[in-house]
């Protein structure tokens, strides 16, 4: 079975449907790798055996029985465990939702259970997807399959490292300021942040709300189109929901780019880049020049002013959105003295509940927020914030679509940055402003590092307009084969014990 | 800017977050570096720049029409205590 893990889910999805394989054949072969593999690595909050294959077997009833549920009918897929799943366990990777079993689903996990998609299990993450690393889970960092004592990124760690690791063709991650496409950039695979809107976020626990975004985690961009297009749209249960329309996302992949105006912001990349990323962030720029791109430089004057805006306005809705968890509705409640306060046990609940990174950001963005402050931080962040979407509608005019590192240096090790939180903020310095902006943005791999790690680098569009970031993308790929590169993962596993 | 533990206790207080002395300590070094790395965008001239609190340029509006929700029963049931008959989340004694 192992050549199934191979397969992308566009080939997997045409096996299943021509009877080629089952669904419960493709199932529990996912199923064993993510068991066999899951010790190595950590990718996986939970693997949920029995509701997967009994799903599986359906699916086979309904396609032996003469049609298929949809276009991602039987194929397997994992989500970041902040994604609600009735009836299974869902902690965002915090000890304050232990125990929590959601009464429903996300929007995108009935509309990827609709189209026909085996959910496997939930993925790691940093807690409330707070981190760049996944070292804030409250369950153990997940490692990268490439090097196992180095992150696989975050905060959607566990998803990409399902992806890369040939356990699922595709997972769903939630990206606030760079948290599916810089994991996707350090373990080498595909992440796709859509348009601020383009996917509901019901069911999606909240971190800052207008920031945060669903999307998927694949090794092609073509499988990142394909899901895509099942999770979009328009949800009665999620008022920014865009009512925008949904394209055929997986028809505009043409392979054909010419003329396609590619802008680079060169005077970002100016330090405090390695220079395997800068050498292969060039190859990929020529790359698409031979395929008929026209690169130029733009200007994103306030780009640099994209990591201090960002945390401001992200821990300040953070602040806001985890104010929730106080221990009266669900998960975790501190042990207390029967006379203790309310008060008391909101303060112990959540100082008990919260990790430190959580702490820290609930701190800050309280501290932005409170009386005397705001106008310092909080509303001066927001203009600067408005001063970076200026910066795009200019560049926009001028280029189709923008290309940039995705991270400044190729996968860290772990335990690397996590004494310093500032250091660990500054590498997401070339994801946030898609965040801030609304943009879509794809990061895919590029070549590799003299050591063998994956790098990745990110193509940005106007906002919906994700089909030509994934044409661009899909093209890319096309022509090279740095997607198709394989981990050696059981060997590694070995070689760490 | 720098921060004091006063300010850092203010702040806990109105997170309601009982942190350790330990965390005190620590939160107080963190929160003042990054504070002070954050205060570049100070630097910046904003006069006249309209804030932005979202990208979306429609509204945000819909039809106020009643439509199905979470049962009772399966909400209370996700709770760390409830009296599930009785329809109530079950926390400590607010009123002497």
């Amino acid at each position: 079975m192992s050549n199934l893990a191979d397969l992308t889910l566009v080939d997997l999805g045409k096996r299943i449907s021509s009877g080629d394989v089952t669904a419960r054949e493709v199932t529990l072969a996912a199923l064993e790798r993510a068991h066999a593999l899951n010790g190595s690595v950590n990718a996986f909050r939970a693997i949920d055996d029995d509701g997967a294959l009994k799903r599986a077997e359906e699916l086979d009833r309904t396609r032996v029985a003469g049609g298929t549920v949809g276009p991602l009918h039987g194929v397997p897929v994992a989500l970041k465990d902040n994604l609600a799943t009735r009836g299974l366990a869902t902690t965002a990777s915090s000890r304050i939702l232990a125990g929590y079993i959601p009464p429903y689903n996300a929007t995108v996990v009935e509309r990827l259970e609709k189209a026909g998609a085996v959910i496997i299990g939930k993925t790691n993450l940093d807690e409330f997807a707070m981190g760049s690393s996944t070292e804030n889970s409250a369950y153990g960092s997940s490692r990268n399959p490439w090097a196992l004592d180095r992150t696989p990124g975050g905060s959607s760690g566990g998803s990409a490292v399902a992806v890369a690791a040939r356990i699922v063709p595709a997972a769903l991650g939630s990206d606030t300021g760079g948290s599916i496409r810089q994991p996707a950039a350090l373990s080498g695979v595909v992440g796709l942040k859509p348009t601020y809107g383009r996917v509901s976020r019901y069911g999606l626990l909240a971190f800052a709300s207008s920031l945060d975004q669903i999307g998927p985690i694949t090794r092609s961009a073509a499988d990142a189109a394909r899901i895509l297009e099942v999770i979009a749209g328009a949800d009665p249960c999620d008022a920014t929901a865009s009512t925008e329309a949904v394209p055929s996302f997986t028809r505009e992949l043409t392979g054909d780019i010419r003329g396609l105006k590619v802008g680079v912001p060169r005077a970002v990349l100016s330090e405090g880049v390695d220079a395997a990323v800068l050498e292969s962030f060039q190859e990929a720029l020529s790359t698409l020049e031979g395929l008929g791109a026209v690169v130029s430089d733009v200007e994103l004057p306030h780009a640099s002013y994209g990591i201090p805006i960002y945390y401001l306005i992200a821990t300040a809705e953070a602040s806001s959105n985890l104010a929730r968890y106080d221990g009266v509705r669900y998960g975790f409640r501190a042990a207390l003295d029967k006379d203790a306060s309310l008060k008391t046990m909101y303060e112990r609940t959540r100082d008990e509940g919260f990790g430190a990174e959580v702490k820290r950001r609930i701190m800050l963005g309280t501290y932005v927020l409170s009386a005397g402050y705001y106008d310092a931080y909080y509303l001066k962040a927001q203009q600067v914030r408005t001063l970076l979407r200026q910066d795009y509608d200019r560049a926009f005019q001028r280029v189709d679509v923008i290309a940039m590192p995705t991270t400044p240096t190729p996968a860290f090790r772990l335990g690397e940055k996590t004494d310093d939180p500032l250091q660990m903020y500054l590498a997401d310095v070339f994801t946030v402003s898609a965040n801030l902006a609304g943009l879509p943005a794809i990061s895919m791999p590029g070549r590799f590092s003299c050591a063998g790690l994956p790098i990745g680098f990110q193509i940005t569009g106007r906002m919906f307009d994700e089909a030509t970031i994934l044409r661009a993308a899909d093209a890319f790929q096309r022509h090279t084969d740095w997607h198709t590169m394989a981990p050696s993962i059981e060997s590694r596993a070995v070689a760490i014990e | 800017m720098s921060l004091t533990r006063g300010d850092v206790l203010r702040i806990a207080e109105l997170a309601r977050l009982a942190l350790t002395d330990d965390e005190v300590t620590l939160f107080t070094k963190q929160l003042g570096s990054i504070l002070e790395y954050v205060d570049q965008i100070n630097a910046l001239d904003t006069a006249g720049v309209m804030p932005t609190s979202h990208v979306m340029n429609r509204p945000l509006d819909r039809a106020d029409e009643p439509r199905p929700v979470l049962s009772r029963r399966d909400v209370l049931a996700a709770a760390p205590e409830a009296a599930i008959e009785a329809g109530l989340f079950k926390v400590p004694r607010v009123i002497g």
